[in-house]
């Protein structure tokens, strides 16, 4: 079976309840309770002002995800080629404009036109950060993880150089949201290298798996990994949280799931 | 890089249905752009529109999938023996080994628009026949054709507006470099919607008239539907005649959302990408596929950067003029007019363009021409300053 090996230089978290990586490890180890309470996004603080104003959660959630990982692993942002992947991109953008188009005006915006585009997140990011490297914007519905994880780390491979993850997930409202619940926005940041260096945290090996998927013990994050795309990555950040070597198998698509083996 | 093969490919679009079709439109430089009422659309638009897709009836056991963007997918795997071709990559590989890897920008949006103008009067609800995840997802359409072929290997959609179907070439390339796979469906599809029509005009950028690309008297696009696909495999066993993808460039021009740099630096930065991992110059390129999508800024950030890395000789064209421009099926199109220009030595003369901006002195082909080609350069580029160019070489005999 065939392996892919990268290291994992940075991580970062934001979803409910897990504010940042400090703060969800001890939820994720269990030494604390871990409580589903509201996410707060920060402002895209790294745009101009005039972008600043035009972007919503997504943007909010991505970028803060992005630049916590980068910043974690010390990495130049502008260097990093990236992959943003994501169920819905930004939903709420998406709703108001099928909103204007089911009116009787259409009088759609052109700004809210341009952020429908599904890689609009990754655009505000290279505008904000200078990165002219490659950028990729995958769907792949609930595998946002996965599918973000396996581009990432044959990107870092096939490129030599370490690459961006940004894996996030936000809601539509109403009437979309009865078909797609997703009960809070959560993002995962990581930057994986092709190789091992003193400031590797971990080395993921990855191969194609039929086995089943890895849960959470604690019924409140398992509740979360079932229902945000995104968060089928706990068990992952689970395992890296302990510090310990381990396996776990991550949720992928029908008959094809991601085991991950995480060694020092 | 490691070259990837393409084993089969196949297109559909508003010039008809398959390889013959597109050959011939090419050869006698028809487009296939049409001024006429669309959907609930309350004005006249030329657009570049697939026929027969209103009587596309899809598999009894994908029924749950079905809209404009599936009907459009099936229909075009439907095409030049491409089901029987996978098939047998499925056979000789095993269907965990083959990924999908697809493109699309709007995916099956219109679905969603419908039923938005359906919504429950009382409630707001949905009307309780829509399918978010089987038509308006964006991964919806990656989704249908892995269930088409029953395969269990990876998948994805790449969205990234107009690069995204030749963005796939990467993915798959990689998965296969990496080992994770033995052959790829990739490919894109993306069909009309309001959200572009609409979209596109309120950004004024699109054309009264069928598009010119590169002309001086451009002045916006015209939206156009359509699919392509292309199964990749290991390029070990390529035979004389076979197709290579051989380069691939990717590139952000981390600049505006809607305009690309003015002076092209980001397309130029993703040729010059693609010819180094093909590990070629400039001069091999016989025919440059242009992205040409016909709005001012555009073909003139295009048209900079072309120039300043080949000059002013290599012949160049914009198919957008015979099928509209195709979003994020337009990279996977272009992809499959390349492969058709290098297998019959067919340099596609554009449609639509009648003087070519004297500020944009490319070798811009007015008329087809017949002359045997190596190497095609195909460029992608995309809103959010997502910049992808391929390179497509012929096995020697």
């Amino acid at each position: 079976m065939s392996t892919v090996t990268v290291y994992l230089q940075g991580l970062s978290v934001l979803g409910p309840g897990m504010p940042d990586w400090s703060a969800a490890q001890p939820c994720l180890l269990g030494q604390q309770a871990h409580v589903a309470a509201a996410v707060v996004l920060p402002p895209a603080q790294a745009l101009p002002a005039t972008e600043r104003r035009r972007v919503g959660a997504a943007v909010k959630l991505s970028m803060a995800v992005g630049l916590a990982a980068v910043a974690d692993a010390a990495a130049d942002a502008a260097q990093l080629p990236n992959i943003f992947s994501s169920t819905g991109g930004d939903c709420e953008n998406c709703h108001s404009l099928l909103d204007v188009l089911a009116s009787d005006e259409r009088l759609i915006s052109p700004t809210r036109f341009h952020n429908s585009v599904h890689n609009a997140p990754a655009g505000y990011w290279g505008i904000a950060t200078g990165c002219t490297a490659a950028s990729t914007s995958l769907c792949a519905y609930d595998a946002t993880f996965a599918a973000g994880l396996l581009e990432c780390a044959t990107q870092a491979l096939s490129g030599a150089q370490s690459c961006l993850l940004v894996s996030f997930d936000t809601a539509y409202p109403e009437p979309l949201y009865a078909q797609r619940p997703i009960p809070y926005p959560m993002g995962v940041g990581m930057v994986l290298s092709p190789q091992a260096s003193a400031a590797s945290k971990a080395r993921l090996q990855l191969a194609l798996t039929q086995e089943p998927a890895t849960t959470m013990q604690d019924v409140g994050l398992e509740q979360l990994r079932l229902s945000i795309p995104s968060a089928r990555s706990l068990p992952l950040l689970q395992l890296l949280a302990s510090g310990q070597p381990g396996r776990v198998v991550i949720d992928y698509l029908d008959d094809c799931r991601l085991a991950i083996e995480v060694a020092a | 890089m490691q070259a990837i093969r393409l084993s089969a490919y196949t297109l559909t679009s508003a010039l008809g249905s398959g390889l013959d079709a597109h050959l011939a439109a090419l050869r006698q430089q028809r487009g296939g752009i049409v001024k006429k009422r669309w959907e609930t659309v309350d004005f006249d638009v030329c657009i570049g529109e697939v026929a027969g897709l209103d009587d596309v009836q899809l598999r009894p056991a994908l029924q749950h999938y079905d809209c404009r963007n599936n009907r459009l997918a099936q229909l075009a795997l439907e095409q030049d023996g491409f089901v029987a071709s996978v098939q047998a990559a499925v056979a000789r590989h095993g269907a965990g080994r083959v990924g999908v890897f697809l493109g699309s920008s709007t995916s099956g949006i219109l679905s969603s628009e419908q039923a938005y103008r359906q919504r429950d009067a009382q409630t707001g609800a949905l009307p309780p026949g829509h399918r978010y995840r089987e038509t308006h997802n964006a991964y919806s359409v990656a989704d249908f054709v892995r269930q088409f072929f029953a395969l269990s290997g990876p998948a994805c959609v790449v969205s990234t507006a107009c690069s995204s179907s030749a963005k796939v070439f990467g993915t798959a390339q990689r998965m296969l470099a990496a080992g994770l796979i033995d052959a790829a469906i990739v490919g894109g599809v993306d069909t009309l919607c309001l959200t572009t029509i609409y979209g596109f005009s309120s950004l004024q950028l699109v054309s009264p008239k069928p598009c010119r690309p590169f002309d001086g008297e451009r002045d916006g696009i015209s939206v156009g539907e359509g699919a392509a696909y292309a199964l990749l495999e290991r390029a070990d066993l390529a035979q004389p005649g076979d197709i290579l993808c051989t380069g691939i460039g990717e590139s952000s021009d981390a600049y505006h959302m809607s305009s690309p740099h003015p002076q092209g630096l980001g397309a130029r930065a993703a040729m010059e990408q693609a010819l180094r991992m093909a590990g070629l110059q400039a001069a091999d390129i016989g025919y440059i596929n242009l992205h040409g999508t016909a709005t001012p800024s555009n073909d003139a950030a295009e048209g900079a950067a072309v120039l300043s890395l080949f000059g002013e000789q290599t012949p160049c064209s914009s198919t957008k003029g015979h099928t509209g421009h195709t979003l994020g099926a337009a990279g996977g199109i272009e992809a499959v007019f390349s492969v058709l220009a290098l297998r019959e030595g067919l340099l596609p003369g554009g449609v639509g363009t009648q003087q070519v901006d004297a500020q944009l002195p490319c070798n811009y082909l007015l008329q087809t021409l017949e002359q045997p080609l190596q190497h095609v350069l195909s460029n992608s580029f995309g809103f959010g300053g997502s910049n992808c160019s391929l390179v497509f070489s012929r096995v020697d005999a």
